[in-house]
């Protein structure tokens, strides 16, 4: 049990590290054209696909947990600097899990993991009214298959611009 | 021995009024079916001076694995010719329905000795003996100068040479599916001491598509996969359905406008309503057992905790309040106690409370988490989901935790809901999905003992079962 956590962690990490750095890279590049000059195609301010390539629009949970690791804290922090940039905008934190747990309970699990975000948010200065949180339980997984590397995926909180 | 035709010695109206299933409810959820009043009657059959021998023929079912009963189903004597298919349809079904429990084996009709013909005249014991039946159901149908069908069976034991049961219905045409089922419960119950569950529904949610992009409805369908319709469009993700214990009603979670709610869904009008006006997520609704409430669970600030609204006085009550996710509620069959799902000890465990949210006891104790916790319509076992080392299991245990044992295990297996005779099980059963979001996902149906698994056949995928009670 402890050795097949262990590998979905792993999994977890290696698939958040892919992630975060092509995030990254982005987000730095496009974070340097707005500071000086305004690009002539970038994307539009406050839009969802700002967000996306300026902070990244998910964070990733352990199994059966919704506490923010500490790996994923940079990206709410980001988040939360960029809404406060952002002041118009209007925020849905969606939470969902992976299928390896019971419909209902994961419906509680993903409301625990949506307001995680929304709490560590509002925690850090941002209105509580701009945010909006909403369960999908495992009913929308991001990444297709039943493998370690998709249930890893799948446990997220997925930011939406509304 | 003298065998009276059709003379009934009493005549017992059953259920006076009788509303047949709402059928085409179309695309638009709200949109009303009006419900066709019919008119049942059934009249008890005898034997003249054998009636009241007791017959030795019974089925123990509550042994585990039983050698199915050899029966034999002869089609229905059609009083005149256009009435053939009818009279063959209604053994075809009354033979399925109970060659699905698994308690009995149908013999091959092309077997037969003795026609459906000759049999008005009563068996010949030692033709149906010759092909190993011990049980033989034979019958007859007939339409009545008011245009209402009389369907009229008889079960005799082949080996005591008696009748063991007879009794004939007055329905329209129509219903002549319905009357079958009936037939099959009267069949069951005389043969196996218990209630039957033939004549029962299956609310379910149809899934099609890929994972990500799931289409889900709700839908309903005979337990033997008959009569199948959709009851919502699917432009709405709805999930875990459940009966109403007393009425033709559904509760169910919906996604309406990125908001999920419980809602009522009647069967009879094709109305449906969101249940109360709740400032959080509400889910993992059920009724009841008189039908008066509904329990359910609501999110507020990350955390869920159980409630009960009743459907008359709006009056809601909150009966859990605690930081752990307390779901999945279900109440016994008395009323006075509700199981549910909570992770307060540290992971997923079942527990036990009293009706008022007081003196709550954990009865899961077993390796890995345990969910969906379903008291049985008889008060004796709670059926539930268990997950451990990457595998799920359907198990029954007692409410006081003990005699745990499992059903049936699979990569997803969930959801399990009692046939309202507490015999029988269904649940779903989900397969990997493949790269490309493939997945497969199925009904299944178990008899507690964990014997004769059974796939029930659906248009398409299908997950979330929820038993009916005897249709009144």
């Amino acid at each position: 049990m402890s050795l097949k956590l262990l590998t979905i962690v792993a999994a977890a990490a290696l698939a958040l590290t892919a992630c975060e750095s092509s995030q990254q890279n982005t987000g730095a590049t496009t974070g340097t054209t707005q500071t000086t000059t305004a690009a002539p195609s970038g994307p539009v301010a406050g839009s969802q696909e700002a967000l996306t390539q300026q902070v990244g629009d998910r964070i990733f949970f352990d199994f059966d947990k919704s506490d923010i690791r500490a790996d994923q804290r940079g990206t709410v922090d980001k988040l939360a600097a960029w809404l406060k940039q952002n002041p118009s905008v209007q925020l849905t934190i969606e939470g969902n899990c992976d299928e390896r747990g019971t419909r209902e309970y994961n419906l509680a699990l993903g409301e625990r993991r949506a307001n995680a975000v929304q709490e560590y948010l509002v925690a850090r200065g941002v209105n509580a009214s701009r945010l909006k949180t909403i369960s999908y339980g495992k009913e929308r997984p991001a990444v297709l298959g039943s493998t370690e590397y998709a249930w890893a995926q799948n446990r997220r909180d997925q930011f939406v611009v509304r | 021995m003298p065998y009276v035709a059709s003379s009934p010695l009493t005549t017992a109206p059953l259920t006076p009024r009788l509303r047949a299933p709402a059928r085409s409810l179309g695309r638009t959820l709200g949109r009303a079916v009006a419900g066709v009043a019919l008119l049942l009657t059934a009249a008890v059959l005898t034997v003249g001076g054998a009636g009241s021998a007791q017959a030795q023929l019974n089925v123990d079912i509550t042994k585990g694995f039983v050698d199915p009963m050899p029966i034999a189903v002869s089609d229905f004597q059609p009083a005149r010719p256009e009435l053939a298919q009818t009279g063959i349809d209604i053994a075809g079904v009354v033979g399925n329905d109970l060659a699905s429990s698994g308690l009995f084996k149908t013999i091959e009709k092309s077997a037969f000795l003795q026609t459906s013909q000759e049999l008005q005249n009563g068996p010949r014991y030692g033709d149906w003996r010759a092909i190993g039946a011990q049980a033989l159901v034979s019958g007859s149908v007939d339409l009545q100068a008011d245009g209402r069908m009389r369907v009229e069976f008889r079960l005799w034991d082949v080996l005591a040479e008696q009748q063991m049961t007879g009794l004939a219905y007055m329905t329209t045409p129509s219903n002549w599916r319905r009357i079958a089922h009936i037939i099959s419960d009267a069949i069951y119950q005389r043969l196996t001491g218990e209630e039957g569950y033939f004549d029962t529904r299956i609310v379910y949610i149809s899934e099609s598509g890929p994972q990500n992009r799931r289409i889900k409805r709700l839908a309903i369908m005979d337990q033997d996969g008959a009569n199948h319709q959709f009851l919502t469009d699917g432009s709405n993700l709805v999930l875990t359905p459940r009966f109403s214990p007393t009425t033709q009603e559904i509760t169910y979670l919906a996604y309406v406008n990125d908001t999920p709610r419980v809602y009522l869904f009647n069967l009879n009008t094709g109305q449906q309503e969101v249940l109360g006006d709740f400032p959080g997520m509400t889910f993992a609704p059920r009724f009841s057992p008189d039908g008066n409430r509904v329990i359910f669970s609501m999110a507020r600030a990350g955390n869920s905790d159980i409630y009960t609204m009743d459907l008359r006085t709006r009056k809601v009550e909150r009966l859990t309040d605690n930081p752990a996710i307390d779901t999945s509620a279900s109440f016994s069959p008395d009323g006075s106690r509700i199981v549910f799902n909570s992770d307060r000890g540290g992971s997923q465990q079942l527990y036990v409370m009293n009706a008022d949210g007081s003196n709550v006891q954990r009865i899961s104790f077993g390796e890995g988490r345990y969910a969906t916790p379903v008291w049985s319509p008889r008060g004796d076992l709670i059926a539930f989901t268990r997950m451990n080392q990457g595998t799920f299991y359907i198990g029954v245990m007692a409410p006081d935790g003990s005699g745990e044992r499992m059903l049936s295990s699979g990569f997803l297996v969930e959801g399990p809901t009692w046939a309202p005779n507490g015999r029988v099980l269904a649940y779903f059963r989900q397969d990997p999905a493949d790269s490309n979001g493939k997945v497969t996902s199925k009904l299944y149906t178990i008899d507690l003992t964990g014997f004769n698994e059974r796939k029930v056949q659906t248009p398409l995928d299908a997950s979330d079962p929820a038993w009916s009670p005897l249709i009144p």
